[in-house]
Parts: structure tokens; C-alpha cells; sequence
């Protein structure tokens, strides 16, 4: 058990198993993958204690599939896994999304596409975070760039997944999720925690799947007495499956919508050096910390370089490039990718600024120096 | 009181998709009358589905039911009765579905011993999507995507559950339906997993391409090839070729998952 405050040296891996923990989080499905069993590893020693359920599943389909049923039992559910692995998930994942299940997918990415580089830092699970699985669905997916933060969007994730009824995905690097740093851990009890809505009435006036294009509607436990039909195929209001096109229409559109129409509640991204900047950095995760490096290099150097860092990727902040972009400022965007962020980038920037990736695929981490490299190259 | 065995179905959501003279609807009646005997609560009852059609019985029963993914059905079971081990959960899936593309989780939930009851609708075919073989097609039988007859081995879904370590396997047919309530009310009331395989009857999709255009044939088929297991251990039958035994084919006692648990959680207290 941990004290109410603490400054502890932490992996990421186990940050955000401490973050999900303090968030209230009490049942974890998963299956062994590197970079992320060290979070499964720790689940399994701590959670019997704190009266969670750990499970480890036989595989990742089925680790998924099992976090949902807890959730529908009523208990904050996660799992965590690496590519492969999130591969197998996406199926469920739009189960989740369609019945409007909470839950935290944690997604400590690798080196892909296939085994890839187990060990090896990549960010290349970003687009896939967005629409891995199939068919139109609301996506919510937060990238950490220290242990600290990863314990706070941890956190946060949760919060978010309780609140939109919808899997929430945390997109780790390899890199954070094995890096140890001080983290200052806050009092549990002072965090300020998201439940579910439940709903408040009675049986007959229950729409588990109602409510306005904007509103998130309440989901009873199982055992509640509620009798709900939860189902993957297009449903009405009450959970009944449906083939009318107006049904369908809607239930799409409000799925997408409970987040769209809240993304400035959901977006946050920080700003470094931007009030003066003449170019900009636009990264996140492990990318940005290199970035920084490079900014402060490039400043003794005269070079009115900022940083735009957003820990929202999903939905997209499109606000912090509308606003570059409304200054002509040229946006650097360095991924471990061969340029997925980057096109939103593009799209927002709309031809405005110059856009232009800096990838690399290679299993390593920027240096400062190649991000530095390429602002002097101009765009 | 009289069972009045409407009164577990959700009225608007009948009438149910089955084709006429499909055997899920007695299945399911028979499931609903295993339930009037076992007198849970409605609250504490919650029946999870797969895809296929049987898999839509769980629609249409007034209880928290949720339809899963294909094959999934089992893995979402398990994470609803471990987060709340207070919930009698059963699990409605096809041969298809639990066989096939839910084969793995088959076995490692009868391996885990997870108190849970499956029910599991045979009729020997893919039936929703119109005909294909699925893994307990028996040999030589035609389907659509084996058109010149099933040139593969069909599993034994009791023996292989018994294998990975079930605690309560047991089948019947849509014809030995008192039995198959029987084997219901047992399975659910044993504590660890039970799987309880319906033999039922798809005379669109398997019937006419058999031999057995008509529900009659398909319920005589049934007849002639089940084999009462009380009978073959009193040496009054024997299995020829082509039948199977139905009844109570194993039982055993187990540690049950969710049991089991509460030793982690002591143990780990103790720490």
C-alpha cells in the first residue's frame, strides 16, 4: 500500500499501473507482451490486496473481451498490451465503442508492423489508435512524454472512459514505459475521479442508449435489476437490434458526437517558447523530449524555434495547429513513423504553413542534433 | 403457480429470426424452464451470446444479456462473473462459435474451472450464414463450402471439454428435451464449469442437404442416433456407428476459479 503522498523512482510502466490504480481501477484482464507485462506484473502482485481482480487471459482477444464484462459488472476495467497484441484487440475495441462500455486500453507501442522490434521504440500505432477498428467510431487516445505524465493521463484516461461511455487508448513509447524517474505521486484521496452516469429512475423510463446527440447516457451495472441487452449490431435506444436506416443514422452519428461535440473538454496540448516563434516543433511523447533539447540548442543560436506538444492525439487538436497555422509559422513534425500525425498536421494546416515530417523507423530515438538538423534546413 | 414461460422473454422482441422448424426455439424454452426451476432472482441471472443463431436466444430473454463477439462470448462471461462472482451467468453460444473461432476459449475456461454454465446450440452447420461446415459437421455431410461432403473429422465437444478439465459436461437433443432442462438445472447448480451440449435441428441449412428436408426427419434422426448414457452403463445398448450417448457424461469435483481467488487475495493480505 502506498502513503497518501509520495515521490517515488518509477518506471512507466508501473506509473501507470499506480495511476490507474488511484483511479479506480479494479479489475485488469491481460496477456504477456513486451514493452507492457511489467503493468500485468504489477497488477497481479497488487491488485488482491486493494480487493481488484487480476486475470491473466490466454490471449489478447480474450483479455479485452473479459475487461469489457467487468465493466459491464460495474468495475473499472483495463488492459495493456504492445502491437501484436492492440492487433488482436481492435475487433472488441469497436465492440466497446458500439455499446458504449467504458474501459482503458493501454497500448506500450513497439517496432512493427508484425513481431517488428520488440524492444525498439516506435510510434507507429498512432493512426491505428484512430481507426484500427472498423467502421466509423468515437476515438479517444492520450500519448505521455515522462513517467510523471504518465501517471497523470493515466488518470486522466480513466476519467475520460467513465465519463463518454467509450474505450480510452494510452498510446506509451517504449522508451517511457521503461524509463525510471522521480514521480510525485498525489494523495489518491484528493484526485478528482470520474464515475459512470447511472441511471437515476426506473426501469420503464431507462434508455441505456438514449438521450440527445450530445449526451452521454447512463449504464446500469449487471445485478442492478436493469435488464439491458448490450449487442454489437445496430441498436435503438432500449438495446433492441435494428435494420431501419434512422436508428442506424443516429446511433453513428451520436457515437462520434458524445466526443466531437466535447473535444475542447477533451483536448490538451502545451506550448513552449510560442509567443515569439518564427518555426515550430510539433511532437509528442518521447519525440517532444528530444524536441525540447533541440529548441533550446537552437534558441542560443538566435533561432525563434517553439514547441507544440499535445498529449491529446484523438481527437485531433486542431486548435493548436488553426493557430500556427493562422501565423504562418512552419511546423516541424518528428515521429518515430514514416509521417502519421503529420497528415492531420497537413490537413489542419490546409496549405497555410509549411508542414514537414522528420521520420525515423530505425528502432532508435531522435537526437536533438537531426531535430536541430533539419530546423536549420529550413522547410 | 402455473410456469407461465412467457414471462422470461422480452414480448417486443418476438417473434424471434429463427427459420420455421428450426429446434432453437424448444432449446430455449427448455433453458427457460431449467431457469423457473433453478428460482434465481431476474436481477442476479445474466446470459451472455456469441454470434450466430442461436446466439440471438440472449435477445430475447428478459434478463441483463449482452450479445457478444464471434466466439467471444466466453472471455466477455468470464470478466462479468470475476468482477461480480455473485451473478449466475450462462453462456449461449453455436458449434460454430464455441468450436471454431472460440475454440481456444473453450478450453482454457474449462481448464480455469470458472463457475459458469454453457449452453451449446449444435446444429451441425453455420446456419446464419447459409450452410457452411463448421467443426462438429459429421463426416461426409454436404454443406455449402462442402459440396462434395466433409472430408474432415468432427470434434466431440463433451469429450474435449472433459479433457481440459470441465467439472459438469452433459448433452441432449431437441427430442430428449426433459433431459436437456435436466442437464441445465444441474450444470448451473454445479459450482465450477458446465457445459451442456443441445443437440438441435437446422432442416434449411443442414436438412435439405442431407437426407432431412423436414423438422420430423431431423427430430428422428435425433431419436435413432442418441443413445441414453444410463443405458450403455448398464449394458442394455451400445453405441453403433453414427450415435452418440446423451445424458450425464461426466462430472467431477474441482477448485473453482472465483474461489480460488479469495486464497490469492488472503494470501496476498498476509503479506
Amino acid at each position: 500500500m502506498r502513503k497518501p503522498i509520495e515521490i517515488r523512482l518509477m518506471q512507466g510502466n508501473e506509473a501507470c499501473a499506480q495511476g490507474a490504480v488511484d483511479a479506480g481501477v479494479r479489475f485488469f484482464a491481460g496477456y504477456p507482451i513486451t514493452p507492457s507485462t511489467e503493468i500485468a506484473e504489477w497488477m497481479a502482485r497488487e491488485m488482491p490486496a486493494i480487493g481488484g481482480k487480476f486475470i491473466q487471459m490466454e490471449d489478447e482477444i480474450a483479455s479485452i473481451a473479459a475487461i469489457i464484462g467487468g465493466s459491464l459488472a460495474g468495475v473499472k476495467s483495463m488492459t495493456a498490451t504492445s502491437g501484436p497484441g492492440f492487433s488482436l484487440m481492435q475487433e472488441n475495441i469497436g465492440y466497446a465503442c458500439m455499446t458504449e462500455v467504458p474501459c482503458l486500453i493501454v497500448n506500450v507501442q513497439r517496432g512493427g508492423p508484425s513481431t517488428g522490434r520488440p524492444t525498439a521504440p516506435s510510434q507507429g500505432d498512432v493512426m491505428q489508435a484512430r481507426w484500427g477498428t472498423h467502421g466509423d467510431h468515437p476515438s479517444i487516445a492520450l500519448s505521455p512524454w515522462s513517467v510523471q505524465e504518465t501517471y497523470t493521463l493515466t488518470v486522466k484516461a480513466v476519467n475520460l472512459s467513465e465519463k463518454y461511455r467509450t474505450p480510452v487508448i494510452l498510446l506509451l513509447d517504449e522508451v517511457i514505459a521503461h524509463l525510471r524517474e522521480g514521480v510525485k505521486l498525489p494523495d489518491p484521496r484528493k484526485l478528482k475521479l470520474v464515475e459512470r452516469p447511472r441511471p437515476r429512475g426506473g426501469r420503464e423510463e431507462y434508455r441505456p442508449f438514449g438521450g440527445t446527440m450530445k449526451e452521454v447516457p447512463p449504464i446500469a451495472d449487471f445485478g442492478m435489476g436493469f435488464n439491458c441487452n448490450f449487442t454489437g449490431l445496430v441498436h435503438d435506444e432500449v438495446g433492441h437490434p435494428s435494420n431501419s436506416p434512422a436508428v442506424t443514422d443516429r446511433l453513428i452519428r451520436r457515437l462520434v458526437g458524445k466526443v466531437e461535440y466535447d473535444r475542447d473538454q477533451i483536448i490538451h496540448w502545451e506550448e513552449i517558447e510560442m509567443k515569439d516563434a518564427e518555426m515550430a516543433i510539433f511532437a509528442y511523447g518521447c519525440s517532444a523530449r528530444s524536441s525540447v533539447s533541440a529548441l533550446k540548442a537552437a534558441r542560443e543560436l538566435g533561432m525563434k524555434v517553439g514547441l507544440i506538444r499535445p498529449t491529446t492525439l484523438w481527437p485531433f487538436p486542431e486548435k493548436a495547429v488553426e493557430a500556427a497555422a493562422a501565423r504562418g509559422i512552419p511546423l516541424l513534425v518528428p515521429e518515430l513513423n514514416l509521417g502519421q500525425l503529420v497528415l492531420e498536421v497537413s490537413r489542419v494546416a490546409a496549405g497555410r504553413t509549411r508542414v514537414r515530417p522528420l521520420s525515423r523507423v530505425d528502432g532508435e530515438l531522435f537526437t536533438p542534433m537531426e531535430i536541430l538538423s533539419a530546423l536549420k534546413e529550413g522547410f | 403457480m402455473p410456469f407461465n414461460v412467457t414471462s422470461y422473454f422480452r414480448q417486443e422482441m418476438l417473434p424471434h429470426i429463427w427459420c420455421p422448424g428450426c429446434g432453437n426455439g424448444i432449446v430455449l424454452r427448455d433453458f427457460a424452464v431449467a431457469l423457473e426451476k433453478l428460482n434465481y432472482s431476474r436481477q442476479e441471472v445474466v446470459i451472455v451470446s456469441g454470434i450466430g443463431c442461436s446466439s440471438r436466444a440472449a435477445g430475447y430473454l428478459d434478463f441483463d444479456t449482452v450479445h457478444t463477439t464471434h466466439g467471444r462470448a466466453l472471455p466477455f462471461a468470464t470478466g462479468i462473473k470475476f468482477a461480480n462472482p455473485g451473478l449466475k451467468v450462462f453462456v449461449i453460444m453455436g458449434d460454430g462459435d464455441a468450436s471454431s473461432i472460440g475454440g481456444n476459449h473453450l478450453i482454457h475456461a474449462c481448464r480455469r474451472n470458472i463457475d459458469l454454465t454453457a449452453i451449446i446450440f449444435n446444429n451441425h452447420i453455420y446456419g446464419m450464414t447459409g450452410g457452411q461446415f463448421s467443426p462438429m459437421t459429421p463426416r461426409d455431410k454436404k454443406a455449402t463450402t462442402a459440396p462434395y461432403g466433409m472430408i474432415e473429422q468432427s470434434f466431440d465437444l463433451c469429450r474435449l471439454a472433459e479433457a481440459a478439465g470441465a467439472t459438469y459436461v452433459g448433452r441432449a437433443t431437441t427430442y430428449h428435451n426433459q433431459l436437456l432442462t435436466r442437464l441445465i438445472v444441474e450444470g448451473a447448480n454445479n459450482r465450477g464449469f458446465s457445459l451442456i451440449e443441445a443437440v438441435t435441428h437446422c432442416p434449411t441449412s443442414y436438412g435439405r442437404r442431407n437426407k432431412m428436408a423436414t423438422p420430423t426427419d431431423m427430430v428422428r434422426w435425433q431419436k435413432e442416433s442418441a443413445v441414453l448414457i444410463d443405458r450403455i452403463k448398464e449394458g442394455r445398448a451400445s453405441l453403433q456407428e453414427g450415435q452418440f450417448p446423451v445424458g450425464l457424461l461426466h462430472q467431477h469435483d474441482a477448485p473453482e476459479f472465483t474461489a480460488e481467488y479469495l486464497e490469492v487475495v488472503k494470501r496476498a493480505r498476509e503479506k
